[in-house]
């Protein structure tokens, strides 16, 4: 028996695992499914909160980083970043 | 003589960063199009590279060099000369980009079937969200006009696109990592469909899961005149006067400003706000107008009084 890593990413509407999910994406390292962009319309689950109670566990989350001064109002990538995942056991 | 855009119209390109022409180039130019490229039967294509080399080869798409005005760029008569010449199509660049308009490149996308990836052993992946070209911080934007020569059905995985990111200032394929976004769209479309993206929209090319090949043919164009009012010659636009906020009538009548104050499934609570004030400095800078306002967003932070 070996562990492979599944890894499920959420970002959040605001930075709370309560949050609804805008934008999410999934690494699954047993092979059994490829996942790849565009894959589907609708989100794992509603909120991150939903993920937790799935059994996910969270190992990383973005931190709040004050905006440069100056660049107040400058949009760029999604903030709201929360990296999760599940350990797996099986013959792969 | 070209049709400009309505107000409406460039207030939604204004807001979601794209316009759709549903079936707007007729049958008889699409089929022009198809037999110049040498269109054939799915059954006699066995190598992609093959087909795609002879198409280079033999079509009339000729080697356009960068910077060259689009009203010099394409052989007189050619499908692709006809298509430019369109009233609608005409009326939405030069709206958009104004009629001294550069080609900046083109391309003839071909997106193959699931059986040419089984046969070469290789993994059909969808391509990964990005914003073309590079990092583009100007107020200037240039647009990326879509042809397609054949109906798109769901299944040939359709360009993906996510209204509403035009603004948003990112690095390419530094957006690869959102495999899914709440409320993506995917092209399908009937044929001699034209689409019309701001450059900075975040898009991707579906998986082609169909029997069939999937073209896209792409130019982006670059302006070489001011962007202000170029859809409204007569320059009547007159920004709307302010309206209740929060405390208001239901049934108050919807405006331009709710079209360009149009919320998207993906935005943050927080980051959505500045969706909008940009939008609405984005609408300043099509008008030309450095003071209009939309929702009190920025007079509330332009009344700084130390």
């Amino acid at each position: 028996m070996t562990k492979r890593q599944k890894v499920l990413v959420l970002y959040l509407k605001f930075p709370s695992l309560e949050a609804e999910v805008i934008s999410w994406a999934t690494f699954d390292g047993t092979g059994k499914k490829l996942h790849m962009t565009g894959d589907s319309d609708e989100p794992p689950y509603p909120t991150g909160l939903d993920a937790l109670l799935d059994g996910w566990r969270l190992f990383q989350a973005s931190q709040a980083i004050p905006e440069y001064p100056g660049q107040e109002f400058r949009t760029s990538y999604l903030k709201h970043e929360f990296f999760f995942e599940k350990i797996e056991e099986g013959d792969f | 003589m070209p049709k400009l855009l309505s107000t409406e119209q460039m207030a939604e390109f204004a807001n979601s960063g794209c316009l759709f022409f549903e079936g707007l180039i007729d049958e008889d130019i699409n089929r022009e199009f198809l037999n110049d490229i040498g269109h054939t039967n799915i059954d006699e294509v066995d190598n992609i590279q093959q087909y795609f080399q002879n198409i280079k080869s033999s079509s009339s798409i000729p080697r356009i060099p960068a910077g060259t005005p689009l009203k010099d760029a394409y052989p007189l008569n050619s499908p692709l000369e006809k298509i430019f010449k369109n009233e609608i199509v005409s009326g939405a660049i030069n709206s958009l980009v104004g009629s001294k308009t550069v080609v900046d490149h083109q391309f003839l996308h071909l997106t193959f079937p699931s059986k040419y990836y089984d046969r070469a052993n290789q993994r059909q992946m969808s391509q990964v969200n990005h914003q073309d070209s590079t990092i583009d911080p100007r107020t200037t934007f240039d647009i990326q006009l879509f042809y397609f020569p054949t109906a798109v059905t769901k299944d040939m995985g359709g360009t993906r696109y996510h209204p509403g990111t035009h603004l948003r200032i990112v690095n390419e394929m530094g957006i690869a990592k959102y495999q899914n976004i709440k409320g993506q769209k995917n092209i399908i479309c009937k044929a001699g469909t034209i689409g019309i993206f701001h450059s900075g929209l975040w898009h991707g090319a579906g998986v082609n899961f169909s029997d069939d090949i999937r073209y896209m043919f792409k130019v982006r164009l670059q302006p070489k005149e001011k962007q202000e009012l170029l859809w409204d010659i007569d320059k009547k636009y007159r920004p709307l006067p302010n309206r209740a906020l929060y405390w208001t009538d239901e049934n108050q009548e919807k405006t331009i400003n709710d079209i360009l104050m149009q919320s998207h499934p993906w935005q943050e609570a927080d980051t959505n706000r500045l969706d909008k004030i940009n939008t609405i400095k984005f609408w300043r800078q099509l008008t030309g107008n450095k003071n209009l306002d939309i929702d009190y967003w920025l007079t509330r932070i332009e009344n700084e009084l130390y």
